[in-house]
C-alpha cells in the first residue's frame, strides 16, 4: 500500500457485501424518530404556531419550535443568517418551522402534519435582478446583496479590434447524493449529546451546534457515519441540530432520515446564473480585455455563496492570458431554496461562458477553437486577472494538445443503410432513424483554485501511531478527515505506508476526538490531510530512527521497508515489532499549506489563492435537430493531477466529475416556479443513467506541483467544469444555435 | 390489520405480521433487519434496493413485503460465500467500480441478474441491462469494467452461477 499504486479501497469489502454501515442503517436502543415541519411558502410571515394537535398525536414525545432552540437560533458557514427552525419569516419553499419526535418514523410524519402553523403568505422574490432593485422587500436587515466581488485588472479603457459579446444562463444543479440525509443523536446523562452523522466536517457542524444547542463544544461530540456521496450537498448542516435539539429534549436517541423528496430542500444547491460577457481581442485571436458581469441566485441563506462568488469572479475569464479584465460578481438573496456548495463551486457556471466566448471569438476570427485557446494560453509566471503571479505547472497548453491529438470515435456510427437505433439520439425509445442527425466535437478547458482561499485558515491535523500487534508491526492513522466516497481512507492508509514502510496500516473511525480536518470539498483533502498523515508519519519515523541508532548503535542513513528497519544499502538491521516491543509511538501534526489573502474590496487583487488545478474536455456529440434529441457519444478528458497518488482512484474521480458536468449539460435542473420545486423527485429530476453517460478517454498528466506533498494537486473538481462546455460547444457545433443556456432543452435545438 | 408474511432471505426462513402496505424494501431493512439493500429515491428509479425474488431482479421498492409471501429472495447479504465474495463483488472492488458505495448492493444484485441472463454480455448489453440503476459516484466506467471482469471470471468456472441460483432458492 504505497503512494502511486492502484490500491483497492480498505473500506470495499464491506461496501460490496451490504455490511457497510450507512448513516441510514444506524439504530439505537430506544430510539425516537424526528420529522420535520416545513414552510409551504417561499415567502411568509410567521403569524402563529400551534403545536397542540401535533403534541396530542398517538406516539408523539417531543415537539419543538423556534422557542425551543437552547443556544442561538442563526447559523451559517460564511454569515450566521439561517434559523434552525424558522421564527418571524420562511424564507424558502421547505423551510424548517417545527420538529416532531414520536416512537414511530409515521407517527412523526403525521403529527408534523397536523401542526399548524398560521402565515401571512408575502409576494416571493425569485429573480436574482429583480431582487436588486431598490424598491425590492429586504429579505436581510443587510439587504439583497450576499457579496459583490469586483475585479480591476489592467487598463480599464482598454479597446480591441475584434469584439464579442454574450448572454449565458445556468439552471440550479443538485448535487443528488445517492444516499438523503440521515443521522442519530444520542443524549448523554451530562447533558452532552452524541451525534452520528455524514458530513464533509466534522468540527464546522461540532462549532456551529455548540452555538445553537448552547452548549460548550466538547458537549457535542461528532463521530461520522457511512456516508452516501456527498458533492457539496453535505456542507451545511441539514437535519444536524433538529436531531441534536429533539434529543437533549426527549432524553432519548432520535434518528432522523430524510426522503428523496426532502433531500431536495434539506441542502443547498449549486448556484444558477445569468452571466454577461464581452471578450475584446486582435486581429490574430490575443485577447486584449474581459468584461463580464456575473449575477448568481444564492437563495433565501448566505451558505457559502461569498466564496462561490469570488471563484466565479477570479476564474471568470478562463484559463487564459488577460491583460485586462473588468468583473463584477454578485450573488443575491431571494426566495428560491438556498444554494452554496456543489463540486466545481463557482467555477462551472463561469466556464460555459468564457469558453462559450472563446468559440464565439474563434468564429469571428475564422480561427480553429483549439488553436484560438492554445495562443492565449496560461503559462508559469503568467499574472492572473487576480494580480496573482501563477506558479507551479499550467499546462494548458498541453492539456489542449492531448484532448485535441485523441483519436475521434467513428463518425456517423449508425447512420446510412445498417441503423442500430439503440446507439442514435433517443436510444431504445426508437424515436429517430437518423436523418437529421448532425455530429458535432467542441473543446473547453476551465480552471479553479485547490483548498481554501481569500486568508481562510486552511490546516488538517493527523494522529499517527505505531506499535506491534501480533507480533507485527502496526500503524493506526487518525484523522477527522470525512471519506465522502472519494476514497480518502485509501490515500491516508497509502501516505502512511509509504512513510513508514509499514504494510498493516488502519485508518481509524474520523471524528471529533482529533484536531480539525477542515472540509472534505475544494479538491483539498489529499492535500490538506494527506499533508498530514505525511508530516505525522515522518515525526513517527524520526523517532523510530533514532530510536533504533541509539538503541543499536547502528548507523546513519537507516529507514524502514516492509516492516524492518534497514540500512541505506537494503540491509537488515532489525525487524520494527523486535525493535518496538511493547513501546508505542504517536505523534500529531498540524499541515498548512502556504497563506492566502482576501481580495481588495474594490479591484480584488490580491495573492487569494493556494493552488490551482486544470482540466480540459472534448465532447462528441450526435444531435436530432429535428427532434430536439442529444447524445453524447464520447468524452474525451487530459488533466494534470500533479502526482497520481492512487491511480484508479484518480481515474473513478476524473469519470465521476465528468458525469455530473454532462448532467448540468443536457438534463439536470431543479426546475422552480414562484420559489416551488416542481421536481424534488429521481422521477422529475434527472440524473445521468448508465445509457446517457459515454465512455472516457483519458491523459492523467503528472507534472507535479513544487509546492504541495508529493507534488500532487487536488483532482475532485476539475473534472466537472469543462465536461459540461465541452458539450455545449459540440452541441453548437453541430447545430449552428447558440446554446446559451444549460441544461439544454429539446426547443432549443429545434426552434 | 396486519397479514402473515413467510419468506426465505438468503436461505432463512422468516415469518411476520406486517402492515400490508409495508413495503419489501421497509420489510427487508427494519424487519429482518438486512441493511444492505438501500434506499436511494422512494420512487423507483434509483435502483438502490434492487433484489432478487425468486431469482428475478426486482427493486424491492416497487412490491409489498405480503407480494413476497411464499418467495425466496436474495440480498445482497446472501451472496458471499462464508468469506469468499460473489465474483461480482469481488470485481466491483478490484475495478473500482464503487466510490460511495450507496449504489453499489442494487448494482451488483442487477448485475448478477444480467450475467444469469446473458453470461458474456457485449459493452452495449451491460448498458442496457444496468439501466435501471444510478450511480453518482463513478461515471459508471469502472461499473461496465466491474461486470466485464465477472463475466469473465464467471465463465472460467461455474461457481458464480450456481451461488447465484443457490442464494434464490
Amino acid at each position: 500500500m504505497r503512494v502511486g499504486e492502484s490500491v483497492r479501497r480498505p473500506d470495499g469489502a464491506a461496501k460490496v457485501r451490504g455490511r457497510f454501515e450507512y448513516s441510514s442503517d444506524l439504530h439505537a436502543p430506544d430510539m425516537l424518530w424526528g420529522a420535520t415541519v416545513r414552510s409551504p411558502h417561499p415567502y411568509a410571515r410567521i403569524k402563529a404556531i400551534d403545536i397542540s394537535a401535533a403534541r396530542a398525536m398517538p406516539g408523539v414525545h417531543v415537539v419543538l419550535t423556534h422557542k425551543d432552540v437552547t443556544g442561538r437560533n442563526l447559523y451559517g458557514l460564511e454569515i450566521k443568517d439561517q434559523p434552525v427552525l424558522a421564527h418571524d419569516f420562511v424564507r424558502y419553499w421547505g423551510e424548517a418551522v417545527a420538529l416532531v419526535a414520536a416512537d414511530h418514523p409515521e407517527q412523526a410524519r403525521r403529527a408534523a402534519q397536523a401542526l399548524k402553523v398560521d402565515y401571512e403568505v408575502l409576494k416571493p422574490i425569485t429573480d436574482a435582478e429583480a431582487a436588486l432593485a431598490p424598491d425590492a422587500a429586504k429579505l436581510h436587515p443587510n439587504g439583497n446583496i450576499t457579496r459583490q466581488v469586483k475585479i480591476r485588472h489592467g487598463d480599464q479603457s482598454a479597446r480591441a479590434d475584434i469584439v464579442v459579446t454574450g448572454e449565458y444562463e445556468i439552471g440550479m444543479q443538485d448535487q443528488a447524493p445517492l444516499g438523503p440525509e440521515s443521522g442519530l443523536a444520542v443524549p448523554e446523562q451530562d447533558g452532552s449529546v452524541e451525534l452520528h452523522i455524514a458530513t464533509q466536517w466534522l468540527h464546522v457542524d461540532q462549532e456551529q451546534l455548540a452555538a445553537v444547542l448552547g452548549l460548550p463544544p466538547e458537549k457535542v461530540r461528532l463521530t461520522m457515519a457511512g456516508i452516501g456521496g456527498a458533492f457539496g450537498a453535505r456542507e451545511d448542516l441539514s437535519m444536524q441540530a433538529h436531531a441534536c435539539l429533539l434529543a437533549l429534549e426527549a432524553g432519548r436517541p432520535v434518528k432522523m432520515s430524510y426522503s428523496r423528496t426532502e433531500s431536495f430542500v434539506g441542502h443547498v444547491h449549486r448556484h444558477p446564473g445569468r452571466l454577461w460577457y464581452e471578450h475584446g481581442a486582435d486581429r490574430d485571436g490575443r485577447l486584449v480585455y474581459v468584461k463580464a458581469r456575473i449575477l448568481l441566485d444564492g437563495g433565501a441563506y448566505a451558505s457559502s455563496s461569498t466564496a462561490v462568488i469570488a471563484n466565479a469572479s477570479c476564474f471568470s475569464c478562463g484559463p487564459y492570458r488577460v491583460p485586462s479584465a473588468t468583473i463584477d460578481g454578485i450573488v443575491a438573496y431571494t426566495n428560491n431554496p438556498p444554494c452554496g456548495a456543489m463540486r466545481g463551486f463557482g467555477s462551472v457556471q463561469n466556464c460555459y461562458a468564457h469558453e462559450a466566448q472563446m468559440d464565439k471569438l474563434a468564429a469571428e476570427l475564422k480561427m480553429d477553437p483549439v488553436e484560438l485557446r492554445m495562443r492565449n494560453a496560461l503559462q508559469t509566471g503568467d499574472k492572473l486577472i487576480t494580480g496573482q503571479t501563477i506558479d507551479g505547472p499550467v499546462p494548458v497548453a498541453e492539456l489542449l494538445k492531448s484532448i485535441a491529438a485523441m483519436p475521434l470515435p467513428a463518425s456517423g456510427e449508425g447512420k446510412g443503410g445498417d441503423v442500430d437505433l439503440t446507439k442514435l439520439p433517443g436510444g431504445v425509445s426508437n424515436t429517430t432513424h437518423g436523418e437529421g442527425v448532425k455530429r458535432g466535437v467542441g473543446y473547453a478547458i476551465g480552471f479553479k483554485n485547490i483548498g481554501y482561499s481569500e486568508g481562510f485558515k486552511d490546516y488538517s491535523t493527523a494522529k499517527v501511531r505505531l506499535f506491534t500487534k501480533d507480533g507485527k508491526a502496526r500503524v493506526e492513522v487518525h484523522t477527522a478527515a470525512a471519506e465522502v466516497g472519494q476514497g480518502l481512507v485509501t490515500v491516508q492508509a497509502q501516505i502512511a505506508g509509504t512513510e513508514l514502510g509499514v504494510n498493516d496500516v488502519v485508518v481509524l473511525d474520523a471524528d471529533t476526538n482529533v484536531g480539525s480536518a477542515g472540509s472534505s470539498s475544494a479538491s483539498r483533502q489529499t492535500y490538506i490531510t494527506g499533508g498530514a498523515v505525511k508530516t505525522a508519519s515522518e515525526a513517527v519515523r524520526d523517532r523510530v530512527i533514532a530510536m533504533a541508532r541509539a538503541e543499536l548503535r547502528a548507523p546513519s542513513g537507516l529507514h524502514i521497508e516492509n516492516d524492518n528497519v534497514v540500512t541505506g544499502t537494503g540491509k537488515l538491521v532489525v525487524p520494527l515489532a523486535t525493535l518496538l516491543g511493547d513501546e508505542v509511538i504517536e505523534e500529531t501534526r498540524e499541515f498548512h499549506p502556504r497563506q492566502t489573502f482576501p481580495l481588495d474590496a474594490e479591484t480584488g487583487q490580491a495573492d487569494a489563492h493556494m493552488q490551482y488545478a486544470f482540466a480540459a474536455h472534448r465532447a462528441v456529440v450526435d444531435v436530432d435537430a429535428e427532434l430536439g434529441l442529444l447524445k453524447v457519444v464520447e468524452l474525451a478528458t487530459a488533466q494534470d493531477v500533479g502526482k497520481a497518488i492512487n491511480p484508479q482512484a484518480v481515474e473513478g474521480q476524473i469519470e465521476g466529475g465528468s458525469a455530473q458536468g454532462l448532467g448540468l449539460a443536457v438534463m439536470e435542473e431543479i426546475q422552480l416556479k414562484d420559489g416551488v420545486i416542481r421536481n424534488a423527485s429521481f422521477t422529475d429530476y434527472l440524473l445521468p443513467t448508465i445509457l446517457d453517460m459515454p465512455p472516457v478517454r483519458m491523459d492523467v498528466l503528472e507534472l507535479g506541483d513544487p509546492n504541495s506533498p508529493y507534488g500532487l494537486k487536488g483532482v475532485g473538481e476539475p473534472p466537472t467544469i469543462s465536461s459540461g462546455p465541452a458539450i455545449a460547444a459540440a452541441v453548437r457545433a453541430a447545430t449552428g444555435r447558440p446554446i446559451t443556456r444549460v441544461p439544454i432543452r429539446p426547443h432549443d435545438l429545434t426552434l | 390489520m396486519k397479514h402473515k408474511v413467510a419468506v426465505t432471505v438468503n436461505g432463512h426462513k422468516h415469518e411476520h405480521e406486517v402492515e400490508p402496505r409495508l413495503l419489501l424494501v421497509h420489510y427487508l431493512r427494519d424487519v429482518v433487519g438486512l441493511t444492505g439493500t438501500h434506499i436511494g429515491c422512494d420512487t423507483s428509479q434509483c435502483g438502490a434496493c434492487t433484489i432478487h425474488v425468486d431469482g428475478k431482479a426486482v427493486k424491492s421498492c416497487t412490491m409489498f413485503a405480503v407480494q413476497a409471501d411464499g418467495r425466496s429472495l436474495t440480498t445482497i447479504e446472501g451472496m458471499a460465500k462464508g468469506d469468499e465474495l460473489h465474483p461480482i463483488q469481488q470485481a466491483f472492488w478490484d475495478e473500482h467500480g464503487l466510490q460511495c458505495g450507496y449504489c453499489t448492493p442494487g448494482f451488483i444484485m442487477a448485475a448478477a441478474y444480467l450475467l444469469e441472463q446473458n453470461p458474456n454480455p457485449t459493452e452495449d448489453e451491460i448498458r442496457k441491462g444496468l439501466e435501471g440503476n444510478l450511480c453518482r459516484c463513478t461515471g459508471y466506467v469502472n461499473i461496465v469494467k466491474a461486470v466485464q471482469t465477472a463475466a469473465k471470471t464467471m465463465s472460467g468456472t461455474t461457481a458464480g452461477k450456481t451461488q447465484v441460483a443457490a442464494g434464490g432458492n
